[in-house]
């Protein structure tokens, strides 16, 4: 199975590992991620404005190269994921975005958002299965108490991302339990960690952080994980140490090919 | 345009949908960081009283995390009418509230490309 693969910006810098692990992953799973060529940046957060042509544009030509490889497009940070697919959406959606996006493109034919986009813990779960997965385990997370921490963009809004219930998602936490750890469930996960506003408003972003990071250890976890490379920014200099960690990490850990 | 009409334009939001329960701002991870909290733009957008929104700090706290979007029980949408009052003040010349010489001093070692990309897309047009 061959994925169209659209990295972005962070995965290539200050990110590489929740990269790097997802492929050597991937190849002990049996799937292939292909970097698409020539992608450029998303943008970082979803332009909701029904006006703005050129801040979708470089979604759209991603989504477009995929289509042109009859490839899924594969996605890893929540960010990226969270605007190709809401860009997509409107393509679907909306005409007025649509006409205007292509009339400017001028692509081979017209993208009206046939791709679909998904995120690799999508593939996880509904490509490889977890049942799948726990088979090729060989080095299970045995005793490990982990918090999943989704925050905003992996699940919301959850009509267009349709990869989990927004209030109650499951899919890290079957991840977990398919790695061999135990999954810690806890009220804050799926709330803001205070996201852009670190570069900002950094007081704001501590008190976010703080009330994560205290919600995961109340109920007693060893480490947390996320998909998402702001998230880790914001959550690693937590006051409590807990250690934070890209899903991709655990994963490689679990499945032996960790370097 | 008026700057209602203009805000409408932009977010495309049905403010008159709102039933004004409060939910949107009661669940803002932002909302002690706010002079406006969300059900309150959505309110201030509705009767025109704008002016105030567009020099407010609150423009600049709002962190497009969809909660209120998710939340809504009427699908009022209240962060996309955040987005257009904040757009509708940074499109105007030299409104910028993020500058490129600025940022240096605001980053360390582990900023991610992530963060600046996504606070100049918020900030600066």
């Amino acid at each position: 199975m061959v994925f169209s693969y659209y990295p972005g910006c962070t995965l290539k810098s200050k990110a590489t590992e929740l990269d790097r692990y997802a492929r050597l992953s991937a190849s002990a799973l049996g799937f292939e991620l292909e970097e698409i060529e020539n992608w450029q940046c998303c943008g970082g957060v979803y332009p909701m404005a029904k006006d703005e042509i050129a801040t979708k544009l470089s979604s759209i030509r991603a989504l477009n190269d995929a289509k042109m490889h009859g490839q899924d497009l594969l996605t890893l940070c929540s960010a990226c994921h969270n605007v190709i697919k809401q860009v997509n959406n409107d393509m679907q959606t909306n005409e007025d975005i649509r006409t205007r996006a292509n009339n400017y493109l001028q692509l081979d034919e017209p993208y009206l958002g046939e791709t679909k986009v998904v995120h690799y813990l999508e593939v996880l779960r509904d490509t490889i299965g977890f049942e799948e997965l726990k088979k090729k385990v060989v080095n299970p997370l045995k005793g490990k108490k982990i918090a999943a921490y989704y925050g905003c963009l992996l699940l919301r809004p959850g009509s267009v991302l349709k990869m989990d219930d927004p209030e109650n998602p499951k899919i890290m936490e079957d991840l977990i339990k398919a790695l061999g750890a135990t999954p810690v469930v806890y009220p804050m996960r799926n709330e803001c960690c205070g996201g852009y506003l670190s570069l900002d408003d950094k007081e704001a972003v501590a008190k976010r952080r703080e009330k994560v990071v205290q919600s995961a250890a109340e109920f007693g976890c060893d480490c947390m994980i996320t998909a998402c490379p702001l998230c880790m920014y914001n959550l690693k200099k937590n006051e409590d140490q807990i250690p934070v960690y890209y899903f991709t990490e655990l994963l490689a850990e679990a499945l032996g090919v960790k370097e | 345009m008026d700057k209602r009409e203009e805000v409408l334009l932009i977010s495309g939001v049905d403010v008159l949908k709102c039933m004004r329960c409060g939910k949107c701002s009661a669940t803002c991870p932002s909302y002690d960081e706010m002079e406006y909290h969300p059900h309150q733009f959505v309110y201030m957008v509705e009767t025109g009283n704008i002016e105030p929104l567009l020099s407010s700090e609150s423009l600049y706290k709002c962190l497009s995390c969809f909660a209120c979007v998710e939340r809504c029980p009427r699908g009022v949408e209240p962060a996309k009418v955040v987005e257009a009052v904040r757009l509708s003040a940074i499109r105007q010349k030299g409104a910028n509230h993020l500058k490129a010489e600025n940022v240096p001093e605001l980053i360390d070692d582990d900023t991610p490309q992530q963060l600046l990309m996504s606070a100049f897309r918020k900030y600066s047009k």
